[in-house]
């Protein structure tokens, strides 16, 4: 499926100008990143003075209709085998063609991440394994379609992506036995649904220094991946799969140390657990004396570690040579250039269109991560007040339906809000209301009987409570600060029975100080 | 013949091992008998093969297809077909529309 | 020396497709003959793996039943046509003469066997093989030798030698081949035929079980040049279904048969000829390819030795890639999902290790062990990726011959039929390509054409080579050296 990839001896084509790893280096690029500069760094949860060195293989299923080589549907999940075609199992005599959607989309998310789009070829991974139709997966070698990119986090920090090539997925065994256990298995079936299916493979430079860090990477590239609609990105249908390569140093070194690759990571908050583990690992091998072996490991969510992969049947030797049954890829000019005119804002640019309009950059997130930053937007420039909309986006609009509130609609309620036309809790109840109806917040506030309570109106009702509750007025007068806190609480609350919620708190607890003097 | 005169540097002959690891890759079996025939045969193909590997060639570039083309796509519509049911015939052994095979070991790379 | 003298059908597949279109005879009748001629003789001669005789009447019959209702079936409606066991047909055994695919039925044809039946032609049986097309001799077939129909003692050659031996021995007026390395080309001249290696890329590729990719081509046998024609004219064209199928429209050669040799320059291949490669050949091939060289000459072709120096690489490069690319394509013979299967294996890895093990003959193990080498880390810019650029010395050669000349001429094969076992030594019998190899690495196409007998009276074959699609050429020349041969024969 995937390894860390050193053209070395294949060479199928010219690769032009390498770095000292043999990797293709990007003369319009290489300016760019961001590694040395004053971003603050996610801190190091390892114990002593050690590093991590993370880089990440990601592998995303494309958005497609058919397979990458074969005209059978690109469809997760149905009955075994149903998904298929003669192609896609591998009969003798049949042959792959090139799904041009799957190029499209890979070149779309290669321009997503900053890359290179360049003449590309297929080549041919041999190794035998009963999921894989053909004894070798398509995949690309020495020259992969999208080389030398890069992916921004929200923090600006730059993580430098090596490359994204495009192959086929394998199908999936089952192991039927007692145990369930691989070692004990009476035998294992095959199903072909997957087998073919279009994946992009992004591989990232060891640029990570952290489980946060990762996170942030994998969680940023799967934003990505939506908002290009090159991938649905769901990890719990196997969508998106993340390997990382983890390695540490001493904090400050430049050396890479011997790496690990974990795999079988299936969700964000295992990939951070997983590398916590691993690199921790790591650091205890070298601090007792010994060191870690360059193997795949594999984590065990329920026992919270990473396990040596089983020993394999084969010696690794691939094999790699263009694949003789499909031609080049050369995307021209044009056809980048209307691919990368086609591509939507990014999430990077969308948060920063926010934080722009005086968002936090954690508000700004959550806003383009729920999708909802466009009607933030709106808003603001509608003349919203900039907080208390990204407080409703983060808080009262995590429904369905959300993203089809018009802003003019919502900037309304949020100005007659901070207008003190209605408190916190009706705008609520009105937003509700506006997502499930075309009427305006005023008219919805009207409907609903929503109307400022007179301040004059509130400070008699304040008086009597006092009357009627002299000990707790005494106490919120006398007592400590936790007493105080407890008795403002009860007043306010017995405010709000009485007004059944109407009143606003601001203006409750004004009244209430001001009495206290 | 001037292409004579670009002599390089030729590999080692083939060995009884190299024949015995690159079975293992193609999972062949080999007794030891067909081991030193195969072995034999194949020394003699490659010795063969000797005009080829001491060719210096660094400056041709290589031909993968006789007629260049690039771009072969196809449009991403389905063809449905019904193979399952004649894939699942043809298997040696199938089980539940799933092709059955003894446990896997190891492991995909 | 025994040999088929009986003489069964012998009309060409035009005449018989000229008939049954104007409803003279009956595809019924064609048919019934051609397998009576394959009752009598096939069991000495053993072309073929399956005849499909039940399907072959059917389809016959709708034939008739559309040239009755006034359709028009086809340019070779009627014809049968004999299809090498590597070219998928749907619901009917497709074996490529390997114990690995014994009573596998692909479920679809073969774009060309589909491009066949949609001319009319009528599928009449599966022949026999060099093992998935590994051979010069049909001798490695997992089912038994094919004989050759001029001496049953010699082999018909190889790979598609029996496809070659149907069509010599009056089975079928018209077969399909594969040519990877001369497999069509070869069997044509050691079995008295006319056979056609197209360009890489004019036949589609889709449903011709793999040899090695970047060479294989499906090609025609035939008795006559314009049967050829005619054949290659109707599989010929782009197949979305094959990523390496020319999209260009491909010229006709029908059009080109009597265009004559008249000013066209043809060059003979030194090295094939009069080099130290050609010392190995049998005097009499080289006398006949002199004799079709001055037939030629006399026809009004100006006629002259052309060195094509890198062809001597042609043989080494080609048993470099041909075994790499065969080494992954028949990877996915691991009994898994169809196929031969060992039993008893205690994991998936053994049973596909004792699987190939069992199912593959001597000559596939040997090459996908070579392949699987010349692949292999460490070895690959030394093999594999030299051989890949040897592929583009020699097309840069060719172009160069083909600056001066718009034909060039060799003998097809070194040698006539062989006795059965007389190249028992692998690297004897691949020497036997050395001719033939160089199309393919080019892509160019190439064509054998009987010329006269050599040693034994058995028949002989001359090659001549074009520039890529230039299939016409071919044809225009071939008409002539046959008009030529059968003048000095009569
Ligand atoms: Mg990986
Ligand atoms: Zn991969």
């Amino acid at each position: 499926m995937s390894d860390t990839i050193k053209p070395a001896g294949n060479s199928t084509d010219d690769v032009g100008v390498l770095d000292a790893d043999g990797q293709p280096i990007s003369s319009t690029q290489l300016g760019e990143w961001s590694l040395s500069s004053d971003i603050p760094r996610e801190e190091t949860t390892l114990s002593g003075d050690w590093e991590m060195v993370i880089g990440l293989e990601v592998h995303a299923e494309l958005s497609t209709n058919t397979k990458m080589f074969s005209p059978a549907t690109n469809h997760f999940g149905g009955e075994p085998n149903t998904n298929v075609h003669p192609v896609c199992l591998g009969l003798p005599g049949t042959l792959p063609v090139v799904n041009g959607k799957a190029v499209e989309l890979s070149i779309r998310l290669g321009l997503a991440l900053n890359c290179t789009v360049q003449r590309c070829v297929f080549a041919r991974k041999n190794y035998f394994y009963p999921d894989m139709p053909k004894d070798y997966q398509i995949s690309q070698y020495d020259r992969p379609l999208n080389i030398n990119g890069w992916l921004e986090l929200p923090s600006g920090y730059r993580v430098r992506v090596e490359r994204a090539h495009m192959e086929e997925d394998t199908g999936k065994s089952t192991h039927v036995g007692d145990s369930g256990r691989i070692h004990d298995a009476g035998y294992s079936l095959v199903d072909y649904n997957r087998a073919g299916v279009p994946l992009l493979e992004i591989v990232s430079h060891p640029d990570v220094r952290g489980p946060e860090e990762a996170k942030a990477y994998v969680a940023e590239l799967q934003q990505i991946l939506i908002a290009t609609e090159v991938s649905d990105g769901k990890f719990e249908e196997g969508s998106l799969r993340v390997d990382a390569n983890i390695s540490v140093r001493p904090a400050g070194s430049s050396e890479l140390r011997t790496r690990c690759e974990v795999k079988n990571v299936n969700s964000l908050r295992s990939l951070g657990r997983a590398i916590q583990y691993e690199a921790q690992r790591h650091v205890d091998l070298y601090e007792s004396g010994d060191k870690p072996v360059q193997e795949t490991r594999h984590w065990d969510e329920e026992g919270g570690r990473t396990r040596p992969g089983r020993s394999k049947e084969q010696a690794e030797d691939y094999r790699y040579f263009a694949d003789p049954d499909l031609v080049p890829v050369d995307p021209s000019p044009e056809w980048i250039e209307e691919i990368q005119a086609s591509l939507p804002a990014l999430p990077r640019e969308r948060r920063a269109a926010l934080v722009e309009l005086g968002a936090t950059v954690d508000a700004a997130v959550i806003a383009v991560d729920r999708g909802l930053d466009s009607l933030a937007v709106g808003a603001i420039e509608a003349g919203a007040d900039a907080a208390r909309v990204l407080s409703h986006v983060a808080n009262n609009l995590a429904v369905e339906g959300a993203a089809s509130l018009d802003s003019d609609r919502f900037a309304e309620l949020v100005k007659m809000e901070t207008g003190g036309d209605l408190t916190a809790t009706q705008a609520k109840t009105v937003l509700a209301e506006l997502l499930v109806s075309d009427k305006s917040a005023s008219d919805i506030a009207a409907a609903l009987g929503f109307e400022a309570m007179d301040t004059s109106e509130l400070e008699g009702l304040v008086d009597r409570l006092i009357a009627d509750h002299a000990e707790e007025w005494d106490r919120f007068v006398n007592g400590d600060d936790r007493e105080r806190g407890k008795m403002q609480g009860f007043f306010t609350g017995q405010i709000m029975k009485a007004t059944k919620g109407q009143a606003d708190g601001k203006v409750v607890n004004q009244i209430l100080s001001a009495r206290r003097g | 013949m001037a292409l004579l005169d670009r002599l390089s540097a030729v590999s080692e002959p083939l060995s009884r091992d190299d024949v015995a690891k690159v079975a293992g890759l193609a999972m062949l079996e080999l007794s030891e008998e067909e081991l030193d025939t195969f072995t034999g045969q194949l020394a003699a193909v490659l010795e063969h093969a000797k005009d080829v590997e001491a060719l210096d060639v660094a400056d041709v570039s290589p031909t993968h297809h006789p007629y260049p083309l690039v771009n072969v796509f196809r449009p991403d519509e389905v063809e449905v077909t019904d193979v399952r049911e004649a894939a699942l015939d043809a298997a040696p052994e199938a089980e539940d529309g799933q092709f059955r095979v003894p446990p896997a070991l190891g492991e995909e790379p | 020396m025994s040999e088929i003298t009986t003489s069964g059908p012998s009309d060409s597949a035009l005449e018989i497709a000229a008939a049954v279109r104007a409803g003279e005879r009956s595809a019924v009748e064609v048919v019934d003959a051609h397998l009576a001629q394959i009752e009598a003789h096939e069991p000495a001669v053993h072309a073929f793996n399956v005849v499909m005789a039940e399907q072959a009447r059917a389809a016959a019959a709708d034939i008739d039943a559309r040239v009755a209702a006034g359709e028009d079936p086809g340019p070779l409606a009627g014809v049968p046509v004999a299809l090498k066991d590597n070219m998928c047909t749907n619901g009917v055994p497709t074996t490529c003469s390997s114990k690995m695919l014994d009573g596998w039925k692909p479920p679809y044809d073969a774009t060309a066997v589909e491009r066949v039946r949609a001319a009319g032609a009528i599928a009449i049986g599966k022949t026999n093989l060099d093992e998935f097309a590994m051979g010069s001799s049909t001798e490695n077939s997992a089912f038994g030798a094919t004989k050759n129909p001029h001496d049953l003692n010699a082999v018909p050659g190889g790979s598609s030698g029996g496809s070659a031996a149907a069509v010599a021995a009056g089975f079928a007026p018209l077969a399909l081949g594969s040519d990877t390395g001369g497999s069509i080309r070869q069997p044509a001249a050691l079995c008295g035929v006319v056979g056609l290696k197209p360009s890489y890329g004019a036949v589609s590729r889709y449903g011709l079980i793999a040899f090695a990719s970047s060479l294989d081509q499906i090609g025609p046998f035939t008795r006559t040049v314009a049967d050829t024609a005619a054949l290659y004219d109707a599989i010929s064209g782009h197949d979305g279904r094959d990523s390496t199928s020319i999209p260009e429209p491909m010229e006709a050669t029908v059009p080109h048969l009597d265009d004559g040799v008249a000013g066209l320059r043809v060059g003979i291949i030194s090295e094939l000829f009069s080099g130290e490669l050609a010392s190995g050949f049998e005097p009499e091939v080289l006398a006949q390819t002199r004799a079709a060289a001055d037939a030629l000459a006399a026809a009004g072709a100006t006629v002259d030795e052309v060195s094509v120096p890198s062809t001597i690489y042609g043989l080494s490069a080609y048993y470099l890639i041909a075994p790499a690319e065969a080494s992954s394509n028949l990877a996915r013979y691991d009994g898994v999902r169809y196929g031969h299967r060992e039993d008893g294996a205690a994991n998936t890895g053994g049973m596909m290790t004792a699987s190939r093990t069992a199912g593959f003959g001597s000559e596939v193990k040997r090459r996908i062990m070579l392949g699987t080498y010349a692949l292999s880390a460490g070895y690959y810019d030394a093999f594999y990726g030299k051989a890949q650029r040897v592929r583009t010395l020699i097309i840069n050669d060719f172009d160069r011959a083909y600056a001066d000349y718009d034909v060039l001429l060799s003998p097809t094969s070194p040698c006539v039929a062989f006795p059965f076992g007389a190249k028992s030594d692998p690297l004897t019998m691949y020497l036997n390509d050395v001719a033939t190899i160089p199309s393919n690495l080019a892509g160019h196409p190439a064509i054998s054409v009987p010329f006269g007998a050599g040693r034994d009276g058995l028949p002989v074959g001359v090659q001549i080579l074009a520039p890529m699609l230039k299939e016409a050429d071919l044809i225009r020349v071939s008409a002539v050296l046959e008009n030529a041969a059968q003048e000095s024969a009569a």
